[in-house]
C-alpha cells in the first residue's frame, strides 16, 4: 500500500535510471492493456449490433410489423408479440411505479438514516433475485391453479422494476436541494404537500430516467415470462387474462429452432427489440445528465 | 400561540383546516410506510414461497439431492449436482476473465483516457449491459458458438490441450461458450461499479504517491487499488450474483446436457438454464417439484451472494466515512 522508503542516494543517477526504465515500461504495458480491454468491450458491442443488423434488417417489412406469427410455411410477422409486450410492460409499469416512488419517498423524506439504509439493502437484494426465480415465484403464487396470464407476467416484471425505479427515485430525491424543502415548510405548507408539489416536480426528470431504464431492461426479460405468459396462440390478442405472446419469448423460441427461416425471424425480432432498448437507454442518458446538472446547479 | 394573531371567529375553521391538513400528512406518510413495508414483505414472501414450493421435493429427495449426480426422469433419480457444477463453473470462468478486464476498463476510463474519449466509451460499455440476455443468447448460439467451435477451441486445444478441461471435440454449445457469454454480460456491471469507486478515490492519495516519485501505474496499483479493494470485491460479488442467476443466455449456449462434462468444450447445464427449459412441462406442482427444488437452491445461492456483497459495501462505506 505504501511506497517503500528508498535507501538509495536520490542523486545517484545511474541507479535510478536503471529502475526507471523498467518502471516506465510497466507503465506503458499497463496503459496499452487497459486501452485494449476498453477496445474489446466496444468491439463486442459493435460485433453484436452489426450481426443483428446484417441478419435481421433484410427481414423487416411492413408485413413484419402488422402480421402475427406464421403458422406453417406462410410468411408472418411479430405484431402479436409487439402487442403482447406493450400490454404486459404497460401493466407492469402501472403496478410498479406508484409503489416504487412511494418507497423512495419514504426512504428520502421520512425514514431515518438507519431505516433508509436497511431499505436500500432490501431493494438491492430484491434487485439481485434472479429473474427466473421471480418467474417461478409468480408461477407458484398465481399461475398454479389459474393458468398463465398476461397479468401474472406483468406482475413478475413489476417485481423486477420495483427496486430499479425505487433506487433511481431515491437517489434523485436526495439531490433535490434542502433549501426547497425548508422554504416550502417555512411558508406553512404541510410536509406531504411539499413532497407532492415541490419535491416530486423538481425530481421528475430523474424519476422518468429511472423508469425509462427499467422499462428498457424489463421489456427484454424472458425468464419471468416463461412460467407466466409463454404458451399463447399465434394471433393478435388484447385479452390480458390469457397468456400473450411477447417479443423476448418469441426470440427465445426462434433461437432454439433448427429452421433457418425461424432463426431469421428471431434475428429480425431481436433487431427490433434491441433498437427499442438502445434508443430508450440513450434517451434516458442524455436526459438524465441535463436534469441532474440543472438540479445540482440550482 | 396562534390564538393571539388570529381573530377568534376564524379559529374553528382554521383549526379544522389545520387538522385536515395534518390528516393528509398522516395519510401520506402512512401509504409511504405501507409501500416500504410491502417491498420488504415481497422479498420475504419470495424467499418463503419458493422454499415452500420446493418443500415437497425437499422432503422427498432430502438434502442429498444437492450432491446427487443424476437427472433421470425415467428412473426417477434426481439430483442438482450437474446443474450446480454448470452454474458455478461457468460463473467462475466468467468472473476470472471479467474481473481483470473490468478493472482495466474502469482504470482506462478514469485515469488514462482524456474525457472526450472516455465519455463515448463509457456509454458503449453501458449499452453492452443493456443488451437483453435473450438477444445475446441468440447471437451466442448462432454466431459466437460456431466461432468458438471453429477457432477458439481448436487453438485452446493446441496450446493447453494437456489439461483435461481443454480436451475433446470442439462444440458450438458447451460450458466454454456459455461462460464467455456470461463474461460479456458481467463486464459492464463490474466495470461500471469499479469506475464509480475509482472516481471517488481521494485525489490527495494518488497525488501523494506521485509526489513521492512513483509512476502513474505504481500509484494506481499501490494506492488506488488498495483503497478501492473492498469495493472491488463487492463489485465482483454483484457480477457473480448476476452470472449465477442468468438463465436464458446460458440456456441458449450451454447445450442442455444432463451430465457433468469432463471437458469445458462439452455441453452441460446450469440451475437457471434447467429451470428455464422445463417451462412447457410445468403445468402442475407435482411435475415441477424437482425443478422447484433447483429454483430454491438457485435462490439461496444468489441471496447469499448478494447479501454478502451488500455487507461488504456497507462495511466499506462505514470505514470510508471514518477516514
Amino acid at each position: 500500500m505504501s511506497v517503500t522508503p528508498t535507501t538509495v542516494d536520490p542523486y545517484d543517477i545511474t541507479v535510478r535510471s536503471n529502475g526507471l526504465r523498467r518502471r516506465r515500461l510497466s507503465e506503458k504495458v499497463f496503459g496499452i492493456l487497459a486501452f485494449l480491454s476498453a477496445l474489446l468491450a466496444c468491439g463486442i458491442l459493435a460485433v453484436v449490433l452489426s450481426t443483428l443488423i446484417y441478419k435481421g434488417f433484410s427481414q423487416l417489412s411492413l408485413d413484419f410489423f402488422t402480421k402475427a406469427r406464421p403458422l406453417y410455411g406462410e410468411k408472418g410477422g411479430i405484431a402479436d408479440a409487439l402487442v403482447g409486450t406493450a400490454l404486459i410492460v404497460g401493466m407492469a409499469m402501472v403496478m410498479a411505479i406508484p409503489v416504487a416512488v412511494l418507497v423512495a419517498i419514504y426512504m428520502a423524506e421520512y425514514a431515518g438514516p438507519r431505516v433508509s439504509r436497511g431499505l436500500r439493502i432490501v431493494l438491492d437484494v430484491l434487485n439481485g433475485v434472479p429473474a427466473i426465480v421471480v418467474g417461478v415465484f409468480v408461477f407458484g403464487l398465481l399461475v398454479v391453479g389459474h393458468g398463465q396470464s398476461a397479468v401474472y407476467g406483468a406482475f413478475a416484471l413489476a417485481i423486477l422494476m420495483l427496486p430499479m425505479v425505487s433506487r433511481a427515485t431515491q437517489e434523485i430525491l436526495e439531490v433535490v436541494p434542502q433549501s426547497l424543502r425548508h422554504a416550502s415548510l417555512a411558508l406553512g405548507v404541510t410536509k406531504w404537500r411539499t413532497t407532492w408539489n415541490i419535491i416530486l416536480p423538481a425530481a421528475i426528470g430523474g424519476i422518468l430516467t429511472g423508469v425509462v431504464i427499467a422499462v428498457a431492461r424489463v421489456a427484454g426479460e424472458t425468464a419471468p415470462l416463461l412460467f407466466t405468459s409463454s404458451i399463447a396462440a399465434n394471433e393478435i390478442s388484447l385479452d390480458v387474462h390469457g397468456a400473450l405472446p411477447t417479443l423476448p419469448v418469441s426470440i427465445y423460441v426462434n433461437s432454439e429452432s433448427p429452421d433457418p427461416s425461424e432463426q431469421a425471424a428471431g434475428w429480425a425480432a431481436a433487431l427490433v427489440l434491441i433498437a427499442f432498448v438502445l434508443v430508450m437507454n440513450i434517451l434516458a442518458k442524455t436526459f438524465a445528465g441535463r436534469k441532474r446538472r440543472q438540479l445540482e446547479g440550482s | 400561540m396562534t390564538s393571539t394573531t388570529y381573530p377568534p371567529a376564524a379559529a374553528p375553521e382554521s383549526d379544522l383546516r389545520r387538522r385536515g391538513l395534518r390528516l393528509g400528512d398522516i395519510f401520506f406518510k402512512g401509504i409511504a410506510i405501507a409501500a416500504a413495508a410491502a417491498a420488504t414483505a415481497l422479498l420475504v414472501l419470495i424467499a418463503y414461497k419458493v422454499l415452500r414450493l420446493a418443500w415437497p421435493a425437499i422432503q422427498e429427495f432430502g438434502l442429498s439431492f444437492v450432491w446427487t449426480n443424476a437427472w433421470d426422469p425415467v428412473k426417477e433419480q434426481f439430483g442438482a449436482l450437474i446443474f450446480i457444477y454448470g452454474t458455478v463453473v461457468t460463473s467462475l470462468i466468467a468472473l476470472a476473465i471479467a474481473t481483470p478486464l473490468s478493472i482495466a476498463i474502469a482504470l482506462f476510463l478514469t485515469e488514462i483516457a482524456p474525457r472526450k474519449v472516455a465519455a463515448p466509451i463509457a456509454t458503449m460499455v453501458e449499452l453492452l449491459a443493456a443488451i437483453p440476455s435473450v438477444v445475446l443468447g441468440l447471437w451466442g448460439i448462432l454466431v459466437f458458438g460456431p466461432w468458438v467451435r471453429d477457432h477458439l477451441e481448436p487453438w485452446l486445444k493446441d496450446v493447453l490441450g494437456f489439461l483435461p478441461v481443454f480436451s475433446g471435440a470442439p462444440s458450438q454449445a458447451g460450458i466454454l461458450p456459455a461462460a464467455l457469454v456470461l463474461t460479456i454480460m458481467i463486464i459492464p456491471i463490474t466495470s461500471a461499479i469499479c469506475r464509480e469507486l475509482f472516481i471517488r478515490v481521494p485525489k490527495d492519495l494518488t497525488d501523494g504517491a506521485l509526489a513521492l516519485g512513483s509512476t502513474r501505474w505504481e500509484s494506481i496499483r499501490g494506492v488506488m487499488l488498495a483503497y478501492a479493494a473492498p469495493g472491488i470485491v463487492a463489485a465482483v460479488l454483484l457480477g457473480l450474483g448476476r452470472a449465477f442467476g442468468e438463465a436464458i443466455a446460458v440456456n441458449q449456449t450451454i447445450g442442455n446436457h444432463n451430465a457433468i462434462p469432463t471437458s469445458w468444450f462439452e455441453p452441460g447445464d446450469s440451475l437457471g438454464s434447467k429451470i428455464a427449459s422445463e417451462y412447457v412441462g410445468a403445468t402442475s406442482l407435482q411435475q415441477a417439484s424437482s425443478i422447484l427444488y433447483l429454483a430454491a437452491i438457485l435462490m439461496v445461492i444468489s441471496l447469499v451472494t448478494n447479501v454478502v456483497a451488500q455487507l461488504v459495501v456497507v462495511r466499506f462505506e462505514r470505514a470510508r466515512r471514518g477516514v
